[in-house]
C-alpha cells in the first residue's frame, strides 16, 4: 500500500514538472525551418517555384520539396541541405546559373520609362523610384534574383556580376599535387 | 631599466638575420625622383576622390586626394610638381591588380605648404590631436598601414599602456634599426605625444638584442633629456617576436584574445618609425610624405636604407643603390618572410613599405619539392601563435570551415615559420591564407543572406499591415454606408 502511494506521488511530481516545461519552455514554430531557411542563401527569386527563401524552407521541412531546387544556392548549398538533415546529397535539378559569383540588377536609365513595375516585384525593396521618375537599383541591397525581369515593359534591367576590386581579391590556394 | 621580458615567445625560430647587408652603409636621403605614384586605393576597398585635377601645381605636403565621405586619412603630396595625370597603373599589391593612380611630374624645388602657427600640443584637447593624426596621413609603419588616429582612440577601453615596437624580427630589414640610430628624440618625442593622447604613464619600447647600435642611441637620448615613464626593454632576438601579439606577450604577459586588439587588454602598440611620424605631423605640422625603406638583397649592388618619399617608384630605388646585380632574380616588397613578390619595378613604394627585397637565389632559394604532411608536428612547436598549423592544413584541404575556425584559423598572423620548418616543405602559410579567403567569403555571403531576409521579411509585414489596413478601411465605408442607410440594411437583411 504504502509502495503505491509512493509509486503514485512520484509520478504526479514527475508528470506536474513535464507539464510545467511543456509550457514553460514551449518552441514557438518549427526549429527545423529556421535550420534550412539559414542556409537558403536569401535571394527570394522563387526559382525553387515557393515564394521565397522561407515558404521553400517550410515546403523540404514537411517533406514536400526535394533539397535540390535551389539554383542560386548552387551545388554547395544542396550539400549543406543534405548534411543538414543527414540525406544523401543530389544533383542540382535546374542549370546553376551562367554567370559565377554574385550579380546584380542594372537599370539602364535611359530607356526607363518610370512604371513601378519592377519595383513591386522586387522582394527585398533594392529599387528606388517612383511614377513616371527613372528607378534605380541599390547595388547593395540587390540579391541579384531576376524578377525584376518579366515586369519590365521596355526591357531596360540586366543582370550584371558585381563589381569587384582590390578587397575582394583572396589568395589563391598554392597549386602542390601530392594528396 | 629591467632586462629580462616578462615572458618568452612560444615557439619561434632563430633566422640567419643578413642585417649587416644593409646596415653597413649610412642611412640617407633618397634622390628626388622624376615621377611620383600615388594609389588612390585607401583601406576597406575604398578609393580616395582626387581633389586636384591633371596640369594643376601641387606643392609638398598638400593633400590631393581624400575619401568621399569616411573619415580617413588622405593622400599627400610629397614633393612639388605638376599632375601629370590620373590613370590606371599597377597596383603594389599581392593581386597585381591594375586602379587608378595620380601621377605627378616633380619641378624639383621641393616647394613645401606654408605651415600655420600652433600651439603646443599639450593646449590641445585629445580629439583635435587624433584628428591632426589622420589629416597628416599618419598610418602605422610596421606594415599594416591602420590609420594611427584610429588606434589611439580606444573607446570605452581602458587603456594602461604603450608599447613601440622596435623589435625589427624579420630578416634583411633595418629600417626601423637605422631610424633608431639617427632620430632617438623623434622617435621619444613622438612617444610623449602619443602618450598625452592616450593619458598613459607608461611606455614600454621592446627592442631586440641584436640592435645593439639603436640600443644604444635610445639609451642616450632617454638619458640626455628627461623622458618620464619611457622604459627601454631588450628581448631576446627571435622571429616573430616584432609581431604585434607576440611583443605585447613577451613584454607585459598578456595575450590579446583571439579575433580581439590589443586595446582590450589595455595595451595600444605602435611601431618606432609610426611614433616618429607622430612628432612631425604633431610638432611641425608635417603631413606623412616619406619614409625610411630599406633596399636589400644579393640582387642589388650597394645595399643600403634611404629615407623615401612615399610615392617613389622601386626602380628609382633600385638605381639609385648601384643597380641590379647579376645575381637577381626576384622582387619583394617587404622581407623575406612576410614579404610579397611583384613582377614590376615601376611600382610605387607605398607607406606600408618597409623593404626592398632584391633576392637573389641564395636569399629566397627555390623551393624543393612537396611531400605528403607525415603528422611529425614539427609546425605546432615553432608557431607564435600556439596554433596547430598541421591540423588547420588537413582541414583546409577538406574544406572543413567549421574545423577551421573552431581550431582559430584567423588567429593565424602568417609569419611563416611553420613554412620553414615543415619536412615536407608544404607551403602551409599559403594554404592558410587561401583558407581564410574562403572563410570571409562565405562569411560576407551569410551576412548578405541575413540582410536580404530582414528586408524580405519587413516587406512581408509591411505588404500584409498595407492588406490589412485596406479591409480595415473598407469594411469601415461599407459601415458608414450601412448607418446612413439603415432600411435598406433593413431590407438586406430580409
Amino acid at each position: 500500500m504504502l509502495g503505491v502511494i509512493a509509486l503514485v506521488l512520484i509520478f504526479a511530481l514527475l508528470g506536474s514538472v513535464l507539464g510545467f516545461s511543456a509550457r514553460r519552455f514551449r518552441v514557438e514554430g518549427n526549429p527545423l525551418v529556421e535550420k534550412i531557411d539559414a542556409v537558403l542563401p536569401q535571394t527570394q527569386c522563387g526559382q525553387c517555384s515557393f515564394p521565397g527563401c522561407r515558404p521553400y524552407a517550410e515546403a523540404i521541412a514537411r517533406g514536400d520539396a526535394d533539397i535540390n531546387q535551389c539554383p542560386p544556392g548552387g551545388q554547395d548549398g544542396v550539400d549543406a541541405l543534405a548534411e543538414l538533415l543527414g540525406v544523401e546529397s543530389k544533383p542540382l535539378a535546374a542549370e546553376p546559373r551562367a554567370e559565377a559569383g554574385p550579380v546584380v540588377a542594372l537599370i539602364d536609365e535611359n530607356t526607363c520609362i518610370g512604371c513601378t513595375l519592377c519595383i513591386q516585384a522586387c522582394p527585398v525593396d533594392a529599387i528606388l523610384g517612383s511614377a513616371k521618375h527613372m528607378h534605380t537599383v541599390i547595388a547593395s541591397e540587390c540579391t541579384g534574383c531576376e524578377l525584376c525581369l518579366p515586369p519590365c515593359p521596355v526591357d531596360c534591367i540586366s543582370i550584371v556580376p558585381v563589381k569587384t576590386g582590390i578587397a575582394d581579391w583572396k589568395w589563391p590556394a598554392p597549386d602542390d599535387k601530392v594528396a | 631599466m629591467a632586462t629580462q621580458p616578462f615572458m618568452p615567445l612560444p615557439g619561434g625560430l632563430h633566422l640567419p638575420t643578413f642585417k649587416t647587408l644593409s646596415a653597413s652603409r649610412p642611412l640617407a636621403e633618397a634622390p628626388l625622383p622624376a615621377e611620383l605614384v600615388f594609389p588612390l586605393q585607401l583601406r576597406g576597398g575604398i578609393n580616395a576622390v582626387p581633389t586636384v585635377s591633371a596640369g594643376q601645381r601641387v606643392l609638398k605636403g598638400e593633400v590631393i586626394a581624400r575619401a568621399a565621405f569616411e573619415n580617413l586619412p588622405p593622400l599627400h603630396a610629397s614633393s612639388s610638381g605638376i599632375v601629370r595625370c590620373i590613370e590606371n597603373r599597377l597596383l603594389p599589391h599581392p593581386s597585381a591588380m591594375e586602379d587608378l593612380c595620380i601621377i605627378i611630374d616633380t619641378d624639383g624645388l621641393d616647394e613645401a605648404l606654408p605651415l600655420q602657427p600652433r600651439r603646443h600640443f599639450s593646449l590641445e584637447s585629445r580629439e583635435t590631436l587624433r584628428a591632426w593624426l589622420i589629416e597628416a596621413g599618419v598610418l602605422g609603419l610596421g606594415g599594416a598601414a591602420f590609420p594611427t588616429g584610429f588606434k589611439v582612440d580606444p573607446g570605452k577601453r581602458r587603456v594602461d599602456t604603450l608599447i613601440l615596437n622596435a623589435a625589427e624580427c624579420e630578416p634583411y630589414i633595418t629600417c626601423d634599426d637605422s631610424l633608431l640610430q639617427h632620430f632617438p628624440h623623434e622617435v621619444l618625442q613622438g612617444a610623449i605625444i602619443l602618450m598625452h593622447i592616450l593619458s598613459v604613464e607608461q611606455c614600454i619600447i621592446g627592442i631586440e638584442d641584436d640592435m645593439p647600435e639603436a640600443c644604444r642611441s635610445l639609451e642616450n637620448a632617454l638619458r640626455a633629456r628627461a623622458y618620464s615613464g619611457i622604459r627601454l626593454q631588450r628581448v631576446p632576438a627571435l622571429y616573430p617576436s616584432g609581431g604585434e601579439k607576440q611583443l605585447i606577450q613577451i613584454l607585459t604577459g598578456r595575450e590579446v584574445p583571439a579575433g580581439g586588439i590589443p586595446a582590450d587588454i589595455g595595451i595600444v602598440c605602435q611601431n618606432v618609425g609610426t611614433a616618429g611620424a607622430v612628432y612631425r605631423a604633431i610638432e611641425y605640422q608635417e603631413p606623412l610624405v616619406s619614409r625610411i625603406v630599406t633596399v636589400t638583397g644579393h640582387g642589388i649592388h650597394e645595399p643600403r636604407n634611404w629615407i623615401t618619399r612615399i610615392g617613389t617608384p622601386i626602380a628609382h630605388l633600385t638605381a639609385a643603390s648601384g643597380g641590379y646585380t647579376n645575381a637577381a632574380e626576384r622582387l619583394i616588397i617587404g622581407g623575406p618572410m612576410m614579404g610579397f613578390a611583384v613582377s614590376d619595378d615601376q611600382l610605387p613604394v607605398t607607406k606600408a613599405s618597409n623593404c626592398i627585397l632584391v633576392a637573389g637565389h641564395e636569399d629566397l632559394p627555390e623551393p624543393p619539392e612537396v611531400m605528403p604532411c607525415i603528422r611529425c608536428g614539427a609546425c605546432a612547436e615553432v608557431c607564435p601563435a600556439g596554433l596547430l598549423p598541421q591540423q588547420l592544413y588537413w582541414y583546409g584541404r577538406a574544406d572543413n570551415q567549421e574545423r577551421l575556425e573552431q581550431h582559430e584559423l584567423f588567429s593565424c598572423i602568417e609569419c611563416g615559420c611553420c613554412n620553414m620548418v615543415c619536412p615536407s616543405h608544404i607551403p602551409l602559410v599559403q594554404h592558410f591564407r587561401a583558407s581564410k579567403g574562403k572563410l570571409t567569403l562565405k562569411r560576407r555571403e551569410r551576412e548578405k543572406a541575413d540582410h536580404a531576409r530582414v528586408r524580405f521579411e519587413s516587406r512581408q509585414s509591411r505588404k500584409e499591415e498595407e492588406k490589412r489596413s485596406k479591409a480595415e478601411a473598407t469594411r469601415r465605408k461599407r459601415e458608414a454606408l450601412n448607418l446612413n442607410t439603415p432600411e435598406v440594411t433593413h431590407t438586406e437583411a430580409n
